[in-house]
Formats: C-alpha cells, structure tokens, sequence
C-alpha cells in the first residue's frame, strides 16, 4: 500500500509543479527583421522577465503586406494570432472590417487600467482612432517623412549647410547648384506616394481626400488632383526633366541610394537613421519636409508611416488580460523612450518626448528630434491622418501615375486626374464591399 | 503476380485488369492529390469570381458578374492583354529560336560535351524570384555590370522609367530561366534523330544547313511543339515571381503583365472576388491558347 501513496503524492506534486509554470500565451505576429527584429525581440525578453503571468511569443511573418495576407488567411481558418502588426495602409481594412477586432480602449478599460488618449502625439494617435472617439490599435512603430541631406555633397557644391533648406524653392536651388557643379543626383524621394503626396498634403494643410482624408467617412473621394498638388508634380516633374531630380524606384529602394552617397538630398522615413547612421560615410542631417512659403497654414504637420499593434477577436478573457498588461508595459514613457531613442521610431506619448528631451539625447544626436517635431503640433481635421480603404492598390496607382511624370510621358495634371479616377473607383469598391 | 490472374500483359503494350476495384485504389493517390491541389482551388476561384468579400471574409455577397464588368471598365486591365502577348511572344519566341541554336551546337560537339550540357542546365535550379534579382542586379543604373558597358555603348540604360529597357529586362531574365529546360528536350530531339539518317544525306552531298533543315528540324518538330505549349504556359504563368523581383510591373503599367496583376489583386490587396475573376479569365486565355496549338499547329507535327 505505500507505494499507492508515494506514486499519489509524486502525480499531485507533478500537476501542481505544471500548473504553477502554466503561463497565457501570448501570440504576437510581426513585420520587424534585421536589427528592428532584434528589438522586438528584446522587447518580449524585456516584459517576460517583469512578470510571469503572460509570455509574449513574437514571430516574424514577413514583411508587411504578407503578415497581413497570413493573418487574414489564419483568422479565416479560426487561427488567428493575439496581436497583430499592421502598416498604416491597412488601417482603413481593419476599422472597417467586423467582428475581426478589438479596440484597444476597450482590452485596457476591460482589464482595469487607465487609459487616456490624450497622453498620446496627437498626430499618432488621431490616426488609429475611430470616428467614435474609441482608440482602436496600440501605436507601436510610427515614423514620419523627414528629409535626409548629404552634407559633404552640398558643401562640395559650395551650398552653405548652416541652415538646412526650408522650403521648396531653396531645395530647388540647391538642386541647381548641386547639377552645375556636376553632381549626378542632386535630389531624389523614397515612397513617392507617401512623401510628395500623402505628408505633402497634411503638411500644407490641403486635403489629399474629402471627408478629413477619410477620417470621417467612407465615402470620402480623392481630390489629390487640386491646384497645390498639379503646381508641386509639375514642378517636380520639371525637376526631372532637367536632371536635378532622379527618379530612384517604388517603396524605400531610393533609400540605398542616398546611403551610398550617389544622392545628394532625399525624402525618407525618419526610422531610415538606423541604416543612415550605421552606412553614411560622409556626414548627413535631417530637416524637416520642405513646403511652398506661399501657402497659407504651411507648415501644419506630416502624417505618420509605419506600425500599429491590432487585437484579434475569439480569443479568452485570461488572454485579453495579457495583452493588456503588454499593451501598458509598452505605454511607460521609460521603455518609450528606450525604444525611441534605439530605433528612431516616435516617441508615441508627450511624456515620453519629454523624459527624452530632458535626458540630453536630442542635443547629443542632432536631428532626431525632427521628426518628433513635426509631429507634436496640434492637428487640424485635414491632417490629423489618412484612410482610406484599398490603399494598397491606390498607392500602386499613384506609383504607376507619377512614373508616367518623371518619364516625361504624362502631364502632372493628366496623371494625377487618372489617380483621382482610379482610385475613386477603388474607394467605391471598397465602400461598396464594407457597409453594414 | 502474374498468376493470380490480376492483371494481363498483351502484346499490345496496353494493360488489361480484370479486377474491377484494383484500377481505382491504384489511380486513387493520384486523383486525390490533383482533387485537392487542382480542382478544388479551381471551382473556388471560379465561386469566389462571382462574389464580393471584404478581406476577412466576414462579409461576402454575390454579385454575379460586377467583378468582371469593372475589369472591363478598367482601361489599364485591357492594356495589359497587350503587352502580356507581347511578352508571351517574346518569351516564347526567344525561348524556343535560342536553345535550338545552342543545342544543335551542343549536339556536334565531341570532346568535354558535358562541361557545356552541365553548364547550360544549370539556371534551371535557380528559382524565378532569384534569377529575377539576379538580372535586376546586372542591370542595375546604378551599380550593375551590364548597364555600365552598355552605357559605354551610348546606350542609356534606365529601366525604371524606359518601359522598352524594362520590358527587355523581364524577357531577358525569363528566357535566361527557361532556356535550360528547352535545351535538355532539344538535345534529346537531336539525339533521338537516326544517324543513319544524317550520315546518309552526308554522302548524299547535303551540307550541314541544308541537313538541319530538311531531316533534324522535321522530326523535331513533336518536342517543338510540346515546348511551344510548355513555353506559353510558362510565359504565362510561372513569370510573375521575375516581374515582382524586377520591375514590379513598371514603369507605369507597361510590364504590368496579366498573371501579375492577378498576385497582386490577390496577395497585396486583397481583393479577392477581383483576383478570382482575372485568374478565371486568364484559365480560359490558356487554355483555349492551348486548344488552338493542339487543333491547328499539331497538324503540322510530323510523329
């Protein structure tokens, strides 16, 4: 008989030792590879080993359009993850989409934290927040649209790099004086569409699209067609023309080139310091986006890029829970400030701004502060963010469109027509796919 | 097993079963995988081409024939039957004309044969996404090798905004792929040839053109056909993986090609009922392509 009893109490120390380690997983599908992989990593590592009800299992999916693709085929099996990482393009698809989301407000309310969205940069913020005033995803990785100077190349050029350029006439004359002291690629841009037109847009404070650029609505049109935005592709395309402005290819490829030195001025994400910084063999700066003086309400602020964290629905209660505990982990300014100052990244609250601020850090590494500088300025209702849905297929659109300019094969005004055409019709199609 | 009766070898060479069960287990792994792989996902694009999703399938309706309709409102979609033809010819043409000429080259050659064939073949094992880069990087405005000489021979090369430089530039590397798989069947054509045959219009006075033309080049002409067929499903199909390396369909929509567009509308936005109906219409594309080869070209075939 007393081996019943040992083998008893063996089997219960065995169960208890078990559910005593039994943690709620935590899934969490991401985007971020090469050294921004590391930081998520990191980040897991980090709020892991602060508790140890909940463990946060990052995985990389891939890039952003096909984490998505893999998220949506999982929730279709029922296989979702917790969290998900979605680009600003897709926001549109997941506010609009039912019964595939939770809202952020209501996970942190839910698990009895505070939560007050006005801690967080207004022009982040506003972005993932829906007509209801309810945040809907936890804004992770935000960038904006800085522009990034090769120092040595204008000083070459006998520019004066005191003061960076301003505006657009002054990026134009620098561009002119860069070409006749023979430079081969005085200016190009990175992510054409987000750049010259999206940022470009909230920068003047002009309406890229009505309805506060879809904020309100969804049936909001492009009218990114207006005068203000014709005179700027014309320019630009004139630029082209005369060589002072290269085209260098779609998405970040323009980036490489600005890295390796072969363009002089180029128009990027601000999170592009990470390989600026670690591949520039000459010394750069950052300014702020350039804008036309003549406009009245320029300059406003630029739109962010990047990354918000979504919640999935179908899940438990108990694992809710833990997302948000990882989502107020994230909301502490000191690992804001952490991550901000690693990655270049936003600082996503003003409190973290400031503790950044006040430990030195901007002063020490100049320029990035200027994308938080763009931002931290109040919004108005045209540029408090974009969306709009089958943005995907509209930003190819505007690719292919202002290709047409830069080859000299279309009219400012003819391409951006057509992308005001083609992509009202998309918008259709989307409002059409999405109504209740 | 003969004894137990199962099955009878004739001297026709065709298998007779008198089981009556056995034939189905032994086709059934094989139905079963092209049931799954092939036939389903194809009657699902051809349901989800008639309804309209939103992306998580939360929302779906019929709309009947709304998806192909905006298709054929959409001007951009019609120009890329255009220069999907012209790619498909190209390719095809290139492909075909190219691996010929080397293999009936490789075919006379006596001493160190296999260094070329192994040579030859090799770019068949590199995957289209990776031969697609590859090209990118030699062409490259900036950095690569082959833009840098022909622009010693005046020749500006820019294939971001030259739809011609960027056309070229899918046909080169979508050939370069292909020609290995051309050239095994070629050489295996020629190798298959009598040389009975060749050996006597030799003594006959032909000379080596006039023998290519009139024996080797006619009793090719069943592995050229099947290349032709094989090459248009290629240029058709399996393409895309180099256009979405290379040129991403630009400049413009000027190598937007139609299975392109199909992965794009599908994968990157996710418009599902859209995607279905392209893929629809290019199945029917290819197969009446397909259909057209076998009732005309084949004719021409001499077995």
């Amino acid at each position: 008989m007393n081996y019943k009893k040992t083998l008893a109490t063996v089997a219960v120390a065995a169960f208890a030792s078990f559910s005593a380690q039994a943690q709620t997983e935590i899934q969490w599908w991401h985007s971020m590879s090469g050294a921004l992989g590391e930081w998520v990593g990191d980040i897991a590592k980090d709020f892991n080993g602060k508790q140890k009800d909940y463990k946060i299992v990052p995985i990389f999916k891939g890039n952003y359009d096909e984490s998505m693709t893999a998220a949506v085929a999982a929730f279709r099996a029922g296989n979702a993850p917790h969290i998900l990482q979605v680009f600003e393009v897709g926001t549109a698809t997941m506010m609009a989409s039912k019964g595939v989301v939770v809202p952020v407000e209501q996970i942190m309310k839910d698990a009895g934290y505070k939560f007050d969205p006005k801690s967080y940069v207004p022009a982040v913020s506003g972005y993932y927040t829906a007509p209801n005033g309810q945040m809907m995803s936890f804004p992770f990785n935000s960038s904006t649209t800085v522009m990034w100077v090769n120092l040595d190349a204008l000083r070459a050029a006998g520019i004066s790099t005191d003061k960076l350029p301003q505006t657009w006439p002054e990026v134009t004359l620098a561009a002119a004086k860069l070409k006749a002291s023979g430079h081969k690629c005085p200016v190009t841009t990175a992510w054409q569409g987000w750049t010259q037109l999206e940022s470009f847009s909230t920068w003047h404070n002009t309406e890229l699209a009505t309805k506060g650029n879809g904020m309100r609505g969804m049936d909001a049109r492009l009218v990114v067609n207006s005068p203000l935005h014709v005179r700027h592709i014309e320019n630009l395309g004139n630029m082209a023309q005369q060589g002072l402005f290269v085209y260098k290819g779609r998405a970040g490829s323009a980036g490489a080139n600005f890295e390796s030195g072969e363009c002089a001025i180029s128009f990027n994400s601000s999170a592009a310091y990470a390989g600026v910084s670690k591949n520039a063999k000459f010394k750069f700066a950052v300014g702020t986006l350039p804008y036309y003086p003549d406009v009245a309400g320029a300059p406003q602020n630029t739109i962010i890029g990047g990354a918000s964290l979504w919640t999935m629905a179908g899940k438990k209660a108990e694992e809710y829970k833990g997302v948000a505990a990882f989502f107020n982990y994230l909301s502490d300014p000191v690992v804001q400030s952490v991550n901000h100052k690693r990655t270049g990244y936003l600082p996503v609250t003003m409190a973290a701004f400031k503790m950044t601020e006040d430990s030195g850090f901007y002063k020490q590494n100049p320029g990035t502060d200027v994308s938080v500088n763009q931002m931290i300025r109040k919004t108005t209702d045209k540029s408090r963010g974009i969306r709009l849905g089958n943005y995907v297929q509209i930003r190819t659109i505007e690719d292919e469109e202002l290709e047409q300019v830069w080859a000299g094969k279309k009219s400012a005004k003819d391409a951006l027509d057509s992308i005001v055409k083609r992509g009202n019709e998309l918008l259709e199609k989307f409002e059409k796919a999405n109504k209740s | 097993m003969l004894s137990l009766g199962l099955l009878i070898l004739n001297g026709d060479k065709k298998v007779i079963f008198k089981s009556s069960w056995l034939p189905w287990v032994l086709i059934a792994p094989q139905a079963f995988i092209i049931l799954v792989f092939f036939f389903w996902p194809a009657a699902q694009a051809l349901i989800q081409s008639f309804q309209q999703s939103d992306v998580f399938g939360t929302n779906v309706e019929w709309n009947g024939l709304e998806n192909f309709a905006s298709l054929w409102r959409d001007d951009t979609y019609l120009a890329s039957f255009k220069t999907t033809a012209i790619f498909s010819i190209l390719v095809a043409g290139l492909g075909i004309s190219l691996s010929l000429f080397l293999a009936f080259f490789a075919d006379r050659i006596t001493r160190g044969a296999w260094v070329y064939r192994t040579l030859l073949i090799l770019p068949y094992a590199v995957a289209p996404v990776v031969a697609g880069v590859l090209w990118l990087f030699l062409f490259s405005p900036s950095v690569g090798l082959a833009s840098y000489m022909l622009e010693k021979l005046g020749v500006q090369w820019n294939a971001l905004l030259n739809s011609n430089h960027a056309m070229a530039l899918i046909v080169i590397a979508s050939v370069w792929k292909q020609i290995s798989y051309n050239f095994l069947f070629f050489l295996a054509g020629f190798q298959s040839i009598p040389k009975s045959l060749i050996e006597a219009a030799a003594i006959d006075g032909a000379s080596v053109w006039k023998r290519f033309w009139t024996i080797q080049l006619p009793l090719l002409t069943p592995t050229t056909f099947f290349l032709l067929v094989v090459n248009t499903v290629y240029a058709f199909f399996e393409t895309f993986g180099i256009v979405d390396a290379t040129t991403k369909g630009g400049p413009g929509k000027d190598t937007a090609i139609l299975v392109y567009k199909v992965y794009f509308d599908g994968f990157k936005a996710m418009d599902l009922g859209g995607s279905a109906a392209q893929s629809v219409i290019l199945m029917f594309i290819v197969i009446s392509l397909t259909v057209i080869q076998f009732k005309y070209v084949e004719r021409k075939v001499n077995y």
